[in-house]
């Protein structure tokens, strides 16, 4: 068994691969924690699409790919924004809108613009986390520590804002920086974690460990707790399962990330499915005690 | 005192407030009564800049309101609110003072005193540890009467605070108005229906759209204005 744990460890490229897993898991689960309870999840997975449309313009212009990725991401969130304000467009509608169309925008850069067909969509798409060098772990280390101060800093104007946001404006907080940050942040957590599970799964990342948390504990900051040892937890087995199994990193990671979810949404002690079956069927029992109680009683 | 003058909000293009004006002295229990869709919700959220507003002023003790929302209490109405957010009774509370207490602060110990004294007052003090999503909709609301009256605020405002609670919970309410009037503070309170609980008021507005009636309740709750407000129907039950 041990063995079965240390071999991957002597490889430099797993080793890279853990660390910035971990590090991802924890920074998906704070970030995530915000969008699960702003019910921002379908933003996400736009955005996490429409960052493919800054990739060949970035490549083009000779900055980093991260950059363009991250304009892209921010600029479909604002074209959002102003379809939704200045529409009768509902959310859903807008958003796959946009989505389809900065997918279309970035395959067809790429395939157009001079140079850009260097970019590999199928890697964008899946990610591989094998794959990242020391200086990406160090950057992913970098946000999600500065993420985590920023949260820390703001915790107590983040939680008014995303739990009563009409309440807190009208208290004079001002709404919209807090409003523009968490899209911001939610972005750069998408582009960092770009690399490792790509745009295709890369919401789940954000979404799962966060969610499962949300089914266990009773408190924003527990969420991001738990949700942080869900989601280093996750890229660990996801990763380990990936090795042994010679699967794609980023899926094995998802599914481990589903499973925890699984076990929450059936074992949650507070509101588990077997639970709350348990519970009715226990309710249900002294009902019929009751009345079986009653009818004895009569004469 | 608060001073509405020439107010008119647009809507989704289409106008929901025009030309509205009031005051609401200090000391003073006003409530706004008027249909679905009269504008309502929309006037307290003008008044308190949540929503962009075309013309008119809004004054508090003779300044611009927007410059002293550290002395107004908000509760929105309940539906407006995600029950199964991970918070806790105490935790909303304590939002009360989130702004007084200043970015990169914790809450101090009067914060904390005062947010106890809140939920004490309102009988909820022993329930503070729970989530929020655990309490009935009368306790939901007493937890933002609580956090209402833990900022300490001059001017309180309150969307619809009867709506689905119970006799308990009501009656907590009244009192709390009551007390809250006595010790000079400015209320103005949406009702959601024509019922009894008008009696509590001082002064009403009767809205649609346009300001109808202002007045105590005889003034306002006659036939004649309730058929301009609701139209002939409710004017047969109410006249």
């Amino acid at each position: 068994m041990l063995e079965w744990i240390i071999e991957p460890l002597s490889l430099s490229f797993m080793q890279r691969a853990l660390m910035l897993g971990i590090v991802l898991g924890v920074l998906c689960a704070i970030v995530g924690s915000y969008m699960i309870v702003q019910q921002m999840g379908m933003l996400a997975h736009a955005i996490s699409h429409s960052v493919m449309a800054g990739l060949p313009i970035a490549y083009v212009v000779g900055v980093a790919l991260s950059i363009g990725a991250l304009i892209a991401g921010v600029v479909s969130a604002l074209v959002l924004y102003l379809i939704e304000s200045r529409s009768r467009v509902k959310t859903d509608a807008a958003m796959a809108l946009i989505l389809t169309s900065f997918v279309a925008l970035g395959v067809t850069l790429v395939s157009t613009l001079p140079g850009a067909n260097r970019i590999d969509l199928v890697h964008i798409l899946f990610g591989n986390i094998l794959g990242v060098t020391m200086k990406e772990v160090w950057w992913s280390l970098a946000i999600a520590v500065i993420g985590i101060i920023l949260v820390r800093l703001f915790f107590k104007e983040l939680l008014f804002y995303t739990f009563d946001p009409k309440g807190a404006q009208a208290s004079g907080l001002p709404v919209h920086w807090y409003n523009a940050s968490l899209i911001v942040a939610m972005t750069v957590t998408i582009v960092v974690c770009l690399p490792t599970v790509g745009a295709l799964l890369v919401v789940a990342l954000l979404v799962a460990p966060a969610v499962t948390a949300y089914l266990l504990v009773k408190e924003l900051h527990q969420m991001m707790w738990v949700g942080s040892i869900i989601g280093a937890l996750s890229s660990v087995i996801g990763m380990y399962l990936s090795y042994y199994l010679d699967a794609p990193s980023g899926a094995t990671i998802v599914l481990v990330a589903f499973c925890f979810f699984c076990l929450a949404f059936f074992f949650s002690p507070s509101e588990g499915l077997l639970v709350s079956l348990w519970r009715q069927h226990t309710r249900s029992k002294l009902t019929d005690a009751d009345m079986m109680q009653t009818q004895s009683i009569k004469p | 005192m608060l001073e509405i003058q020439n107010l008119s909000v647009d809507y989704r293009g289409t106008r929901a407030l025009e030309n509205v004006g009031f005051t609401v002295p200090v000391g003073q229990l006003v409530g706004s009564v008027g249909p679905n869709g009269a504008g309502k919700s929309t006037l307290v959220e003008a008044i308190l800049g949540l929503v962009p507003v075309i013309q008119g002023v809004i004054r508090f003790n003779g300044m611009p309101l927007r410059r002293q929302l550290l002395k107004t209490a908000y509760v929105p109405q309940r539906s407006r609110i995600d029950w199964d957010y991970p918070v806790t009774v105490w935790n909303v509370v304590m939002m009360a003072q989130t702004v007084q207490t200043g970015l990169f602060q914790r809450f101090s110990r009067q914060t904390k005193y005062l947010a106890q004294a809140a939920l004490e007052r309102v009988g909820m003090y022993e329930l503070r540890h729970r989530p929020i999503g655990e309490l009935s909709g009368g306790q939901q609301q007493r937890d933002f009467l609580a956090r209402a009256l833990a900022k300490e605020a001059e001017l309180l405002i309150f969307d619809e605070p009867f709506t689905a609670v119970d006799r308990k919970t009501e009656d907590v309410i009244f009192e709390i108005f009551q007390e809250l009037r006595a010790a000079g503070k400015t209320l103005l309170i949406i009702n959601h229906d024509l019922g009894e609980s008008l009696a509590i008021y001082d002064q009403l507005l009767l809205l649609n759209k346009r300001l109808i009636a202002q007045g105590t309740r005889q003034e306002v709750v006659t036939s004649d204005n309730l058929e301009r407000a609701y139209g002939r129907g409710l004017t047969r039950v109410f006249a």
